[in-house]
Order: structure tokens, then sequence, then C-alpha cells
């Protein structure tokens, strides 16, 4: 189970991580979405990964900390993703309104050839 | 009674959200409204700060460091989220607070204008900011982070425009990956340690096994990333000169105290996890903040040197200001002194409040000769071309004597910034200097490259500054700029509180020297809220 993890965490991060670099909005937003997902798994993946395990204290209150998942995380993970989402939403707006202000998906608001040349 | 004092420490997050929420009900015509809800509301944050600050004051018995704390949900300490009130914290309140409202008055005369709910994000920006300062919990500062983030967005977006909304894109770019980074850093330390809690850990940090260790430092280092970018550090500093001038003035006043987070939460955290206390993980980062402060110093200073707009340097003195107390701050945790960091953040106060006086008058100054009285060398005989269309557009009180109050309020942001006598710019740097050659506990060539970089900053800033100013003020023979009234008195009111901090600096000083002495003993900051157990009833202690 670590291994499908941490893969998927590395391969979400990477690929996020070259798509926040390349030069199109849109790439970096998907970039940043990816990233997110990397992002979210990871801390999840940080209250040590169990199966099965209940995350509620059970009555009486005594737990046996092997036999119980850290419900910390998950409450982190929750609010990582809701503002992670709220966030590039309101990125989405930006961008959009980039876009029809100065008629590119450029990052830089210019494209980087003149109209004349090749891309 | 008793509740109203105990419910105060919560009062500066709840007071700007319920006037921004407020905001929202009024529809775009009721300005008027809005804007006096908006001053009432930042009027009732300054009360608010000083009380608290007093309060941090504590008395003689508590050692003269009062750790106050709200208990959010009343969890007892280490598990549940709490706001910690201490001395540094009611500081920066203050400091926001004695921003904010100038800012607010200035953007009522014009600025406010030019979009939707400005008021509303303005006061969620400052709920943010106070928040941020206020609690001791890791992943509740992540939290605030975000709220003080999204408003700056749409801040920084006001008013539209081309510049605003490509700068915009690699603003909000920067800040989502940097928030990220947040959230690994959070993550790694959650999984060392188990907690997040500051004063939690802070206790903890001692203890970590060395084979967790480097995971903790990892931790960090990820999650310094995010507030460095925040503070402006030098390599990760390039989107913030291109965004400060793309925002609208009041905006970029009020964004001079946003790089002040994330050299607060430096300071903070590094004193509280890595102070001289913290066993192997003493003095971590040190270097990286040293170095970097000073590359920052430098960078902002060639950046003053280089501007050709008023604009452009004003945020390279931004950097340089947070560049001086982020390479202080790493000093002090190679054992630089206590004294030393006390003139820190008393250089910070008067040079955020000259920054933000800086960005304020740059819109006045520019704006008879249509935007390019700032404007040097070639452009420099080209003004009065094009006349300002909107100035007819205007109403309200226009003063007369424009040029010399302009003057005047520009001659001391010089000083300040300069560090020039007699201001409080001079008495900061004397602090930072005689501190650091008084105590000596640094080697020999940071102290002198230190100082070095320093003064040579404090020169080039005079350099920049006074080159714009006769190009402004006497080069210049067209007839003075209709200024409002509206857009003086926050000026004037922030030059006051400049000259407030230099006449009563040895009271501020004493105030920052005891800030100082508690940050240099993060014992003050872990007991005092851990104190908090012994006042929750007995029920919960088990």
């Amino acid at each position: 189970m670590e291994i499908v993890l941490s893969a998927a965490i590395g391969v979400f991060a990477g690929s996020g991580i070259w798509l926040l670099l390349r030069p199109r909005t849109f790439q970096v937003i998907v970039g940043l979405i990816l990233l997110s997902y990397a992002v979210n798994i990871f801390i999840f993946s940080m209250g040590r990964l169990t199966i099965g395990k209940p995350a509620i204290m059970p009555k009486g209150g005594w737990v046996n900390a092997a036999e119980y998942a850290d419900p910390l995380p998950q409450a982190l993970v929750l609010t990582a993703i809701v503002i992670s989402f709220a966030t590039t939403a309101l990125f989405l707006v930006v961008m959009i309104a980039s876009k029809g202000l100065t008629g590119t998906d450029h990052v830089d608001g210019r494209e980087p050839y003149r109209s004349g040349e090749t891309k | 009674m008793m509740l109203a004092t105990e419910h105060l420490i919560i009062a500066p997050i709840l007071i700007p959200l319920i006037a921004g929420a407020l905001m929202l009900l009024y529809d775009e015509s009721q300005r008027k409204a809005k804007l006096g809800i908006s001053i009432g509301a930042t009027i009732a944050l300054l009360f608010v700060a000083i009380e608290l600050l007093n309060r941090s004051k504590g008395s003689p018995l508590s050692g003269g460091n009062e750790i106050s704390f709200y208990l959010l949900g009343d969890w007892a300490v280490p598990f549940g989220i709490i706001l910690v009130l201490d001395r540094l914290s009611a500081l920066m309140l203050l400091l926001v607070s004695l921003l904010a409202i100038p800012t607010m008055i200035y953007a009522g005369a014009n600025w406010h204008k030019q979009g939707q709910h400005f008021n509303s994000m303005f006061q969620f920006l400052l709920m943010g900011l106070n928040g941020a300062f206020l609690t001791g919990d890791l992943f509740n500062l992540f939290v605030f982070f975000e709220v003080l983030l999204a408003a700056s967005y749409g801040l920084l977006l006001h008013g539209s425009g081309q510049v605003k909304v490509r700068a915009g894109i690699h603003y909000i770019a920067m800040n989502l990956a940097g928030s990220l980074f947040f959230l690994i850093g959070v993550a790694l330390i959650y999984g060392v340690t188990g907690t997040l809690s500051m004063a939690h850990l802070s206790q903890m940090v001692v203890n970590i096994p060395e084979s967790e260790r480097p995971l903790f430092h990892a931790g960090a280092a990820i999650m310094g990333m995010a507030f460095l970018v925040k503070a402006g550090l030098w390599p990760l500093s390039f989107w913030l000169p291109i965004t400060y001038m793309a925002s609208a003035a009041p905006v970029a006043a009020m964004f001079s105290v946003m790089t002040k987070v994330g050299v607060y939460v430096i300071l903070r955290l590094s004193m509280l996890f890595f102070g001289l206390g913290a066993g192997a993980s003493a003095g971590f980062g040190a270097e990286v903040l040293i170095w970097g402060g000073m590359a920052t110093m430098v960078f902002g200073m060639l950046g003053v040197l280089g501007s050709q707009s008023l604009g452009r340097m004003a945020a390279h003195l931004v950097l340089i200001s947070s560049g001086t107390v982020i390479a202080v701050i790493g000093l002090a945790l190679s054992g630089g002194g206590t004294s030393m960091l006390s003139g820190a953040l008393y250089y910070m106060v008067s040079s955020t409040l000259a920054t933000a006086t800086l960005f304020l008058l740059i819109e006045p100054m520019s704006r008879e000769e249509g935007g390019i009285a700032a404007m040097l060398a070639l452009t420099a005989d080209a003004y009065g071309l094009e006349k300002d269309e909107d100035e007819d557009e205007e109403v309200g009180l226009a003063i007369p004597g424009t040029m010399t109050i302009l003057g005047l309020s520009f001659g001391v942001c010089l000083l300040v910034l300069a560090g020039l006598p007699p201001l409080s710019g001079f008495i900061g740097k004397v602090a930072i200097l005689s501190g650091m050659l008084g105590v000596g506990g640094l080697p020999p060539y940071l102290t002198w490259t230190f100082l070095a970089v320093l003064m040579i900053s404090g020169f080039a800033t005079i350099l920049g500054l006074v080159r714009i100013g006769i190009q402004t003020f006497w080069a210049s023979d067209s007839k003075p700029p209709k200024v409002l009234a509206m857009e003086f008195a926050p000026v004037i009111l922030l030059v006051l509180f400049i000259a407030a901090i230099t006449v009563r600096g040895d009271s501020v000083l004493r105030y920052t020297d005891a800030t100082s002495r508690a940050l240099h003993d993060p014992l003050i900051y872990s007991v005092g809220v851990f104190s908090s157990r012994q006042t929750i009833g007995t029920e919960e202690d088990e």
C-alpha cells in the first residue's frame, strides 16, 4: 500500500510541477490542481496508513493507538481540500479575465512570439 | 464584565468579520454607509489593540509578560485550536490597526468607487492578518493565511485593468504554490511530532528522536518557504515589485504590512522551535535567514537605484525593510543578543509605517503631470503633456499648500527609510547596530558584513528618493496638483504616528526590548499557554 500511495503522490506532484512551469494559464491551473491532490494525499498519509480501523473513540474513552486511525489528518485534509478548491476557482476567474483583457492565454499576458513568426 | 475582558482576544478577528459581512448587505450606491462602517470598525480595532497591548505587558508579578489565551471550543490545550496573545502579537495587532485607519480614509476619497466590495475585502484582509498574528496553532495559521490571501487577491484586482490582472495571475499562482508548500510542511511536522500547537511543539523539539529530526527540519524548511515567499526573501521576491506597483495606492499601503506577516511567522516559529534551548535543532536555518536577508537588502538596494518610478522604488524599499528584519532574526538565532532583535522590531514598525506613507504619496505626487512626474531622465522634460482627465470629477475639499505638505511628508519618509536622524528610522538602526556590537556574540565577519550592507542600503535609499524628490518638488514648475483633504489627512496621520514613535522612542523601545527577551525564552510562551489548563474546570483534567 505504501508503494502505491507514494507512487501516486510522486506522479501527481511531478506532473503538477511540470505543468506549473508551462507558459499557458490552463496548464498552470491544471498543474496547481494536480499538486494539491498530491499534497492532500500526503497530508492524509501523515496519519499513518491503516485499514479497517475506526477513527472514532469507543465508548469508555480509552483507545489502543495501534487499533485506531488518526482522525486529525482527515480533518486537516478536508479543510485543505475546501480551501484549495475555493482558491483554484478564484484563480480560474482571474485567468478568464486575463484572457478577456489581454486576448491571450499566456501567463505573462502577452505572446512571446511576434505575429509573423511560427510557434 | 469578566466575560467581556476574557473574550476581547477574539475581537480583532470578529470585528472585521462582522463589519465585512455587514457591508455585503449594502449595495454599491451606499458608499457613505459602507465607509462609515469600515472606519468605525477599524477605530474599534485600534482601541482593542491598545487594550490588548496594555494587557500583554502584564504585571511585575508575571515578569512583565502576560500570555493571554482564548480556547476555541474550550478544548484543553494541546488538542484544540488556541488563540494566544503575547507581546509580539499585540505589537503586530497595533501596527495593523494603525495602518488600517489611514488607508481606509484614503480609500474613501476615491479608490473604493473603482470596483465592488472594496470595503468588505479590506475588512476580510484585516481579519486574516489579525488571525494570523493571534493564532497558536499551525494549521489555523494556514487557514488565516488563506483568508488574508483570498482577500488580497480581490484587493489587488480592485479597479481591474490589464496591468492588475497580469500581475494578479503571477501573484495568485505564486501564493497558491506557496500554500501547498505550507501544507506539506505542516503535514511533515504533524507526522513527526503528532501535534500542531506551537507551544506544544516548542516543548517537544528537544525530545524528537535523532532519526526523526531531519524529517522535522525538512518540514520546517518547506513550511518556511511559504513564509519567505510572503516576506519577499531574495530569490523568492520577484513577484513583489510588480504586484505592489500594479495595485491601487491604499491597497499597496496595506500590502506593506503583508510582507511583515511572513516576517512575523518566521520570527515566531524560529524563536519557538530553533531558539537557543532547542538542543540539536538550535539555530536551524539561521544561515539562510542571515544571507538571504542580506541578499534581499542588496537586491532591494539595486532596485531602488535602478528604479525609474516611485512605485517601483517603494516596492524595493519594502524589500529592504523586510530583508533587514529577516537578517536580524537570523543573527538573533545564532546568538546576536536580545537588544538587537528589539531594535529590529522597532525598525520594522517604523519602516512599515514609512513605506505605507510613501505608497499613499505616490499617486497625489504624480497626479498633475498625468502620472509621469516621477519618471526621470529622458521623460523628465515631457511632463505636463497629459492632463489628468478625471480631475474634474473629483468632489470634496481640495486644500492649498499642496506641494509643501506633500514635500514635507515625502521628506519624513525619506529620513525614516534611509535611517537619518532625527526620526525613528535612525533610532531603529542605531538600536540594531548598538545591540549587535554591544553583545558581540557573533563572528566578526558577520557583524561587519551586516553593518556594511545596512549602511549602504540606507545610502542607496537616500540617493534614490532624493532624486525623485528633486524631480517632483524642485524641478517641477507646473501648478500643484489638486489633492483632496481626505487624501491628505491619512498621510498626515501616518506622519504623526511616525513622529509619535520617535518622540516616545524610549517607551516603544522598552516594550520591544521586553518582547525580544520574551522571544528568546520560548518557555514563557509555552508555559503561558499550558497554564490555561489550570483555569479550566477540574473534570477536564483527566
